[in-house]
């Protein structure tokens, strides 16, 4: 399980400091949630700080009721802590099959790398001695970068923003892998996105907004005001048109 | 041979005992070894030290390995090589040079080696540089390599100088006939207080003839690296030169491309970056599971791969 106590930060910015994560409580213990809301409420923020690239200014993150919170992103990535960057990134020489291999935390054969990458829709063998560089699309290395998520098999799967960057052909063929990995990868699965189709699978919806959890609860619960607002603000302005 | 010079081997030349086909092996200053075959011949020149190796026309798939071992300290040596490749041969030759300096004094080898890469003939020319040695005396080497590739000629090199060699200075001239072509793969990495210079000057003659020069080079503590690279178009042509190198620690690295045209259907381009390793490579790797350490290690071996 993994838990989140008064996680708050601040970063310094021009204008002084800003508060992008306010006294934030949060308790995952496995299923599908999805984190949405508004771009700049603090939900990138937020995953940065579970994976340990963001070391918040208080508060504190528990991993089955271990306290993590001082632990570098090394340490909480072999404790079982996976994230998959919304900007996947990219390496000169290093082959997508080494990068599943550093994943997989060993040297894995062909078929198994070929088998992850199969699951996020690639055609392995075009794929697996292909340098991860600029040669690749952002809808292929967002994938690849999913599959490395895959291969590690934690407790914690953290995805940021899937859909960011890839156009919208791509993302139609990337919700089945969502889909899939909701019946199939175990732990706990926590997406960032704004995209009804992976609010639509979502087991638990989580509203930041503000730096503040603004609402929580079942996709039941939660979904139905979430579209209802956006049906709203589409009123709105089609009135004012 | 000892252990060291047969560990030198496999380094630099895949030898693990004797390779099939030619081979000329030269350690400490003269003649270990050699293997013709019937269409590759290997003769030792008469008036200077060095080698003529002669690929006879139409010779398909042979392998040729002519490695060089130092194992005494303090020799210093300059050798000449002539490689004729003849019309249509399609081979590949692994050169490589190691020095094992144990000792206090400077070992130094220089070679000019000389292509002359005939007709429509293909060649593979790889050639890797180290050096060990638990000594201090340095070990340098100095290679420069003479490149004549003819009507339809294919000359790809492979060169790597990965740890050990002390100081540097690599020349490669070539000139290139019509519709020939030359590939150049340079890795390089450099650490301690190495200095390696590399000058890359290649003249397009030929009309459709084309080069691609790229190096790819990591510079670690106080290390000092130089890039030249000079592609002149003198006809309809096509030539690409690209450095990217990764600085570490107190390094220093200097990328000079220029490329010149001296024909309205040249077609030139360069590229240089020089950066240290991007922050968010380290961290995905770290949200692997790799230690910083490691991290740097993976995204060295793969650049330089």
């Amino acid at each position: 399980m993994l838990e989140l106590k008064n996680i708050s930060f601040t970063a310094e910015s021009e204008n002084g400091e800003k508060e992008i994560l306010k006294n934030i409580n949060l308790k995952i213990d496995g299923g599908f949630s999805v984190i949405t809301g508004p771009n700049g409420g603090g939900k990138s923020t937020l995953a940065k700080v579970i994976a340990g690239i963001i070391t918040p200014t208080s508060g504190q993150i528990l991993l089955d009721g271990e306290d993590i919170t001082g632990l570098s992103i090394t340490e909480r990535a072999k404790k079982g802590i996976s994230f998959a960057f919304q900007q996947p990134v990219r390496f000169k020489g290093i082959t997508v099959h080494d990068l599943i291999s550093l994943a997989a935390g060993k040297q894995i054969g062909v078929s198994e790398a070929c088998a992850y990458l199969s699951q996020v829709g690639l055609c392995a063998r075009d794929y697996i001695n292909r340098e991860v560089n600029a040669s690749l699309s952002g809808g292929e290395l967002k994938r690849i970068e999913i599959a490395t998520v895959l291969a590690r098999s934690t407790k914690i799967s953290l995805f940021d923003e899937p859909e960011a960057g890839i156009d919208l052909w791509s993302f139609n063929n990337l919700i089945k892998v969502f889909e899939e990995m909701h019946d199939t990868l175990g732990g706990s699965i926590i997406i960032i996105s704004h995209q009804e189709r992976i609010l639509n699978i979502a087991d638990r919806i989580i509203v930041v907004s503000g730096g503040n959890i603004e609402n929580i609860g079942s996709r039941e619960e939660i979904l139905p005001s979430l579209l209802g607002k956006a049906d709203a603000g589409c009123h709105v302005l089609a009135g004012k048109a | 041979m000892n252990n060291t010079e047969l560990e030198l081997l496999k380094i630099i030349a895949d030898m693990d005992g004797k390779p099939e086909g030619a081979f000329n092996i030269r350690a400490n200053g003269g003649l270990a070894d050699r293997q013709v075959t019937e269409n590759v011949d290997i003769r030792t020149k008469a008036d200077k030290s060095g080698i003529d190796i002669i690929i006879k026309p139409n010779t398909k798939g042979e392998k040729v390995h002519i490695p060089v071992i130092i194992s005494e300290t303090g020799l210093s040596e300059m050798v000449y090589n002539d490689f004729i490749i003849g019309e249509n041969a399609d081979v590949e030759i692994v050169a490589g040079c190691g020095i094992h300096n144990c000792g206090d004094e400077e070992s130094r080898h220089n070679g000019i080696h000389s292509f002359f890469v005939g007709k429509n003939a293909k060649v593979k020319y790889v050639e890797r540089h180290y050096g060990k040695g638990e000594g201090t005396g340095e070990s340098n080497m100095n290679p420069t390599t003479v490149i004549n590739i003819a009507e339809g000629g294919y000359m790809e090199m492979e060169t790597t100088q990965i740890e050990g060699i002390d100081s540097t200075k690599r020349i490669t001239k070539a000139r290139i006939a019509d519709n020939g072509t030359l590939i150049i793969k340079e890795k390089l990495m450099t650490h301690g207080v190495q200095k390696a210079e590399t000058d890359f000057m290649v003249d397009l003659d030929g009309e459709n003839s084309s080069a691609n020069v790229v190096s790819r080079s990591v510079a670690k503590d106080n290390s000092y690296q130089l890039f030249l690279s000079r592609i002149n178009g003198n006809n309809i042509c096509n030539g690409h030169t690209e450095c990217d190198a990764i600085i570490m620690d107190n390094a220093k690295v200097s990328a000079v491309p220029e490329i010149t045209a001296n024909h309205i259907d040249a077609s030139l381009i360069h590229e240089a970056a020089i950066g240290k390793i991007a922050g968010e490579q380290l961290i995905k790797l770290m949200t692997l599971g790799l230690s910083e350490q490691e991290a740097e290690e993976q995204i060295v071996n793969g650049f330089l791969k």
